[in-house]
């Protein structure tokens, strides 16, 4: 049995708004400046260099890299043998995010009702997914999620028929109608099977993902593979003003699913793909 | 082609910018974005005037995050336009002659563009806090109950942007991924 105060998680949560709204991750940089060496349009490149010297102003400056500094997406892997101090685990995440996002200057994007829509002031409420695991860990993932690109993110409830040729010719045209509107380039977050909502959470999932590693399963990163391929073929680019980057990756998740079905969810992602993790 | 250009946006500017110009702009520019367009939209259908002159106003589509002590703005890169797209030909009626935001217009907007000898540009989604440099005074002038989405008066100094829609209607977006494709053997 492990014992977690709730203030502990605060501030946790808060650091972890504000420094994944300040800095990428090693990976997500790294493909960023590879994709600037790569690129052949000159328009192209020009906004690759753009991004790459925005990246350093962010760090250097302390100012957030997007002005969509997102809504506030939490995964919370819960250890059966922890226990929490203090107050409810939700109520201090909450907290957290609050804080962060009013300490590090973030801006507040949420609306409390969907119609009437009044500004909450505060980021909150953020979603929080919840998965119990065995063990005496807590482990929290923190993704500030913009949406210019969620809005470009589809649901497909394709056929055992469609097959692979199905999956690809969906994520192709998921792709092409988001476009400049998603700020290309993206990254491409892929939920496969599972039902209606456990593939849209697989798709978030997947976007939090290391792009060092591909799918542990070979067909699933041979699909990687030929998707990103694919999609850098159709010739979008950075800023969708042409170039061959388009994607910076594509990654998928799989899970089970019904004999009669396969759900497919495509979360995009701008190239500000933003998480951050503590393992408590 | 590389231009500089300063505000009030004249339609002598105009027309001499073309889809595909890399334009520097100098002066005074407005962020409205959602809300506030709404507002204003509302207010005009209503006869009433809205709240800043539109004559020859170029409208950035922005939401900042908030300026800390010492800065002038937060990050301030722009909005996706199409969620602007059903209040822009009103405020083009009104004076409205330049936009700044990313992605599509309808062809309802573009039609409007034609009409009325107004330019859209493009800044590069996600490089908020480049941007940010280039903006050298930010004042909230109406609506301040909207925060983030509140009107404010931006002067700008060489802000970057790329035409993407001139107002003869040629469109970048359209032609620059097809020339890209012609160009590598994608077609």
């Amino acid at each position: 049995m492990k014992t977690i105060h709730t203030d502990t998680v605060i501030e946790a949560v808060k650091q972890m708004c504000i420094e994944a709204n300040l800095q990428l991750s090693p990976d997500m940089k790294a493909v960023i400046a590879k994709a600037k060496q790569e690129e052949d349009s000159t328009l192209g490149k020009q906004i690759l260099g753009q991004l790459c010297e925005n990246l350093e102003i962010a760090a250097k400056e302390q100012i957030p890299i997007c002005q969509d500094t997102g809504m506030t997406i939490v995964f919370v892997r819960f250890g059966q043998d922890v226990h929490i101090e203090g107050g409810g685990l939700e109520d201090a995440i909450q907290e957290g995010v609050r804080q962060g996002y009013r300490d590090g200057y973030l801006r507040k994007s949420v609306v409390r009702d969907p119609l009437i829509r009044e500004n909450t002031g505060d980021n909150t409420p953020a979603i929080i997914h919840y998965e119990v695991i065995p063990g005496d860990t807590m482990e929290i993932l923190i993704v500030p999620k913009g949406f210019g690109s969620e809005n470009m993110s589809r649901i497909f409830m394709l056929k055992p028929a469609d097959g692979i040729e199905g999956v690809k010719a969906a994520v192709l045209q998921t792709v092409q109608e988001a476009g400049p509107n998603a700020c290309p380039p993206m990254v491409v977050g892929i939920g496969l099977g599972g039902d209606f909502e456990k593939c849209a959470i697989l798709a978030k999932k997947a976007l939090t993902r290391s792009l060092d590693e591909g799918s542990p399963l070979p067909h699933i990163r041979k699909l990687e593979e030929d998707l990103l391929k694919e999609i850098n073929a159709s010739g979008i680019g950075p800023g969708g003003l042409g170039g061959k980057t388009t994607a910076l990756a594509v990654n998928i998740e799989t899970f089970p699913t019904h004999i009669a079905g396969m759900p497919l969810a495509v979360n995009i992602c701008c190239h500000v793909n933003r998480h951050s993790k503590r393992v408590f | 082609m590389e231009k500089h250009i300063k505000t009030p946006m004249t339609k002598e500017i105009i027309e001499n910018l073309h889809a595909g110009d890399y334009v520097y702009i100098t002066g005074t520019i407005y962020t409205a974005r959602d809300a506030a367009h709404k507002r204003m939209y509302d207010a005009m259908l209503e006869g009433k005037e809205p709240p800043v002159d539109l004559k020859n106003a170029v409208i950035y589509y922005l939401g900042p995050t908030p300026a800390k002590e010492g800065q002038v703005i937060g990050s301030a890169g722009p909005t996706t336009s199409s969620r602007m797209d059903k209040y822009a030909p009103l405020l083009m009626e009104h004076g409205v002659s330049g936009m700044i935001g990313k992605g599509k217009r309808s062809l309802a907007v573009q039609e409007a563009m034609k009409k009325n000898t107004c330019v859209y540009f493009a800044a590069v989604g996600g490089a908020g806090a480049l941007l940010s440099k280039c903006i050298k005074r930010a004042e909230v002038i109406a609506y301040a109950d909207l925060g983030t989405e509140a009107i404010r008066k931006l002067e700008v100094e060489d802000l970057p942007v790329i035409v993407v829609i001139d107002s003869s209607g040629n469109n970048l977006y359209e032609t620059a991924v097809h020339d890209y494709r012609i160009t590598h053997g994608l077609e």
